[in-house]
């Protein structure tokens, strides 16, 4: 892969590939921390920052390191990216980092990190590599954020509760789906409810994928259709 | 006359899903009864919501699947769950709690595992757990019995439409619902047995095991024991329940001590005991499939009950155990396929060596 598909890239890290939906991988954090909105987006855009940061280091030591040494190495760098990101979570997001706790030290076993790095990032130039971390992020990133939506509305009613842990004081964007009195749901907001939402959207993920077969091969019978009126040359 | 040769077997079964559910329903009647004679209309309420909800959610999945509506309707299986979720849920429970448990039980634990015959959970049981942990201020507020409550007040049509529809003042709630007798038994350690029978209201109306629940008890037991008559399940996982559950509470019955666990009759005769027993454990899907792997299955199911009941942090148990054992039913198969005829030894259910 000398010349980088972009296009390709943004795909397969979004939708055809996602972390969260195809590769299943990072479920741990994914299950846990992602009872709200804030929680979610705290997390996923810690793991996008270190996913971002071993890419890009990964691929410039990609023909430095040996096979032998290979995956230390690669746990060095994501475990230093990892423990920066926590440096910064503390410096500016305190109590995001107390409520996410142990799950941002955890980032550093978080198998998309090590697999991007290993499947993507030392076999690729330094630009694909980085622009893959981001997309692999973001597509971590927003199926957390949408089971952390999911959860809090079921779970507690309410959507972008809290958002000035990430934003800073002074900004409440939290919104009252259901009213004031709304009972809170608590196994949507306990870890069978994250199991179950993370089902869901598999099986939508699925469902939108055969629709979108489904169309692609009707399509295709109206081009053979149009072949059989052909008498002469080669018919597909 | 032509002569019809039939190949075995030539017993034929008259057991369709539609006349073993049926004879559920009807088996389920004194027990509704007893406890609509005891806890008001708010029991006919939630069977009356819950058969709403089971029919039109079951008629939704199966138009969501591409499922013959009519054909899986007719089998009456969505309005059993409906039924058993109604009668474990608290009388008069709000419509949206029945609603939430519905949707737990004929979604998430029925047709998301596959419909009728897939599923590896009693579905009634996941919607009361599910119920349980998510709300539990609802769940534990039991209505209490007639005879210790707010004269008349559980037979009033307007009182009941207040608790299904609106929420009622929490003072009058408090005039309306009472511990249950494992609830009494559980909070009142420092008490002896005999102190308790005497003192609590909910026994001493009682005979037994507490005013209004033995009876309920002894209804679902008759249901039950027709059930068995009527052959639409054998008797070894509910007697092994029954007797397991009874076993352990002679043990721990410690004389009726202030340490006492209860007496067998108090943990036989209340609670959701006689339910469980013959219309929960018997469930023959998620149950154990063999007679000897469902005598296992019942008597854990047993411990488990009264383990939960006097160590654990719930006053009942009965979801929780059968809920817990549903995950081992598949593990005492494996362990307790019977021996097929002619062959010499039983088998596990599967082998790796070529034998």
């Amino acid at each position: 892969m000398s010349n980088a598909d972009y296009k390709e890239i943004t795909r397969t890290g979004l939708w055809s590939n996602n972390p969260a939906l195809v590769q299943l991988l990072g479920l741990c954090p994914l299950l846990a921390v992602s009872g709200s909105v804030v929680n979610a987006l705290g997390l996923g855009l810690a793991t996008m920052l270190v996913l971002v940061g071993s890419n890009m280091a990964v691929s410039l030591i990609r023909h430095a390191v040996t096979e032998a040494i290979k995956l230390p190495a690669f746990v060095m760098i994501i475990a230093a990216f990892t423990t920066c990101t926590e440096l910064l979570m503390q410096a500016f997001t305190y109590e995001l980092y107390q409520i996410l706790g142990i799950f941002i030290p955890l980032i550093v076993t978080n198998c998309v990190i090590l697999g991007r790095a290993d499947a993507f990032a030392s076999k690729n130039r330094v630009l694909p590599s980085i622009y893959d971390g981001l997309m692999m992020g973001l597509g971590f990133g927003a199926v957390l954020v949408v089971i952390g939506a999911v959860r809090e509305v079921l779970g507690q009613g309410t959507l972008l509760a809290d958002m000035h842990l990430l934003l800073g004081d002074g900004v409440d964007l939290t919104l009252h789906v259901f009213g004031d009195n709304y009972p809170s749901f608590l196994v949507a907001v306990l870890p069978p409810g994250a199991f179950i939402v993370a089902g869901l959207l598999i099986a939508a993920k699925n469902a939108i994928d055969s629709t979108i077969e489904r169309k692609r091969a009707a399509q295709k019978i109206i081009v053979k259709g149009s072949k059989r009126v052909r008498t002469t040359g080669k018919v597909a | 006359m032509a002569f019809l040769r039939a190949s075995s077997p030539h017993t034929h079964n008259p057991n369709t899903t539609h006349r073993v559910m049926r004879e559920v329903l009807l088996a389920t009647l004194p027990g509704v009864a007893v406890l609509t004679w005891f806890f008001g209309l708010g029991t006919l309420s939630n069977i009356l919501i819950a058969c709403l909800f089971g029919l039109g959610l079951e008629a939704a999945v199966l138009k969501m699947r591409g499922r013959p509506i009519a054909f899986y309707l007719k089998d009456l299986s969505a309005l059993v769950t409906a039924v058993l979720l109604a009668i474990a849920l608290p009388p008069a429970s709000s419509w949206w709690l029945i609603g939430v448990g519905m949707i737990a039980s004929i979604v998430v634990a029925k047709h998301l595992y596959g419909g009728l015959g897939y599923n590896p959970f009693n579905p009634a049981m996941v919607g009361y757990v599910v119920l349980l942990i998510s709300y539990p201020q609802y769940m534990t507020l039991w209505l209490a019995p007639e005879n210790l409550s707010v004269q008349g007040a559980i037979f009033d049509i307007t009182t009941l439409f207040e608790l299904v529809f609106g929420g009622l003042a929490s003072t009058t709630m408090d005039g309306l619902t009472a511990a249950t007798p494992l609830d009494v038994f559980k909070q009142t350690a420092g008490l002896t047995a005999q102190d308790i029978y005497a003192q609590k209201a909910i026994f001493s109306q009682g005979l037994f095991a507490g005013a209004g629940y033995e009876w309920v008890n002894i209804a679902f037991l008759l249901g039950g024991l027709y059930l068995l008559m009527r052959k639409v399940f054998t008797w070894h996982a509910p007697i092994a329940m029954l007797v397991t559950l009874a076993l352990f509470a002679t043990v721990f019955y410690d004389a009726g001590s202030s340490n006492s666990g209860g007496s067998p009759l108090l943990h036989l005769f209340s609670g959701a005991t006689m339910l469980g027993a013959f219309f929960i454990v018997t469930d023959p899907v998620s149950s154990a499939t063999s007679n000897r792997g469902r005598l296992i299955y019942g008597a854990l199911i047993g411990a488990l009950v009264y383990i939960i009941r006097v160590w654990g942090n719930y006053p009942d148990a009965v979801a929780f155990a059968v809920l817990l054992m549903n995950f081992a039913a598949p593990f005492i198969d494996y362990y307790t396929v019977p021996r097929t005829y002619g062959h010499k030894k039983a088998q596990r259910a599967t082998h790796t060596g070529g034998q």
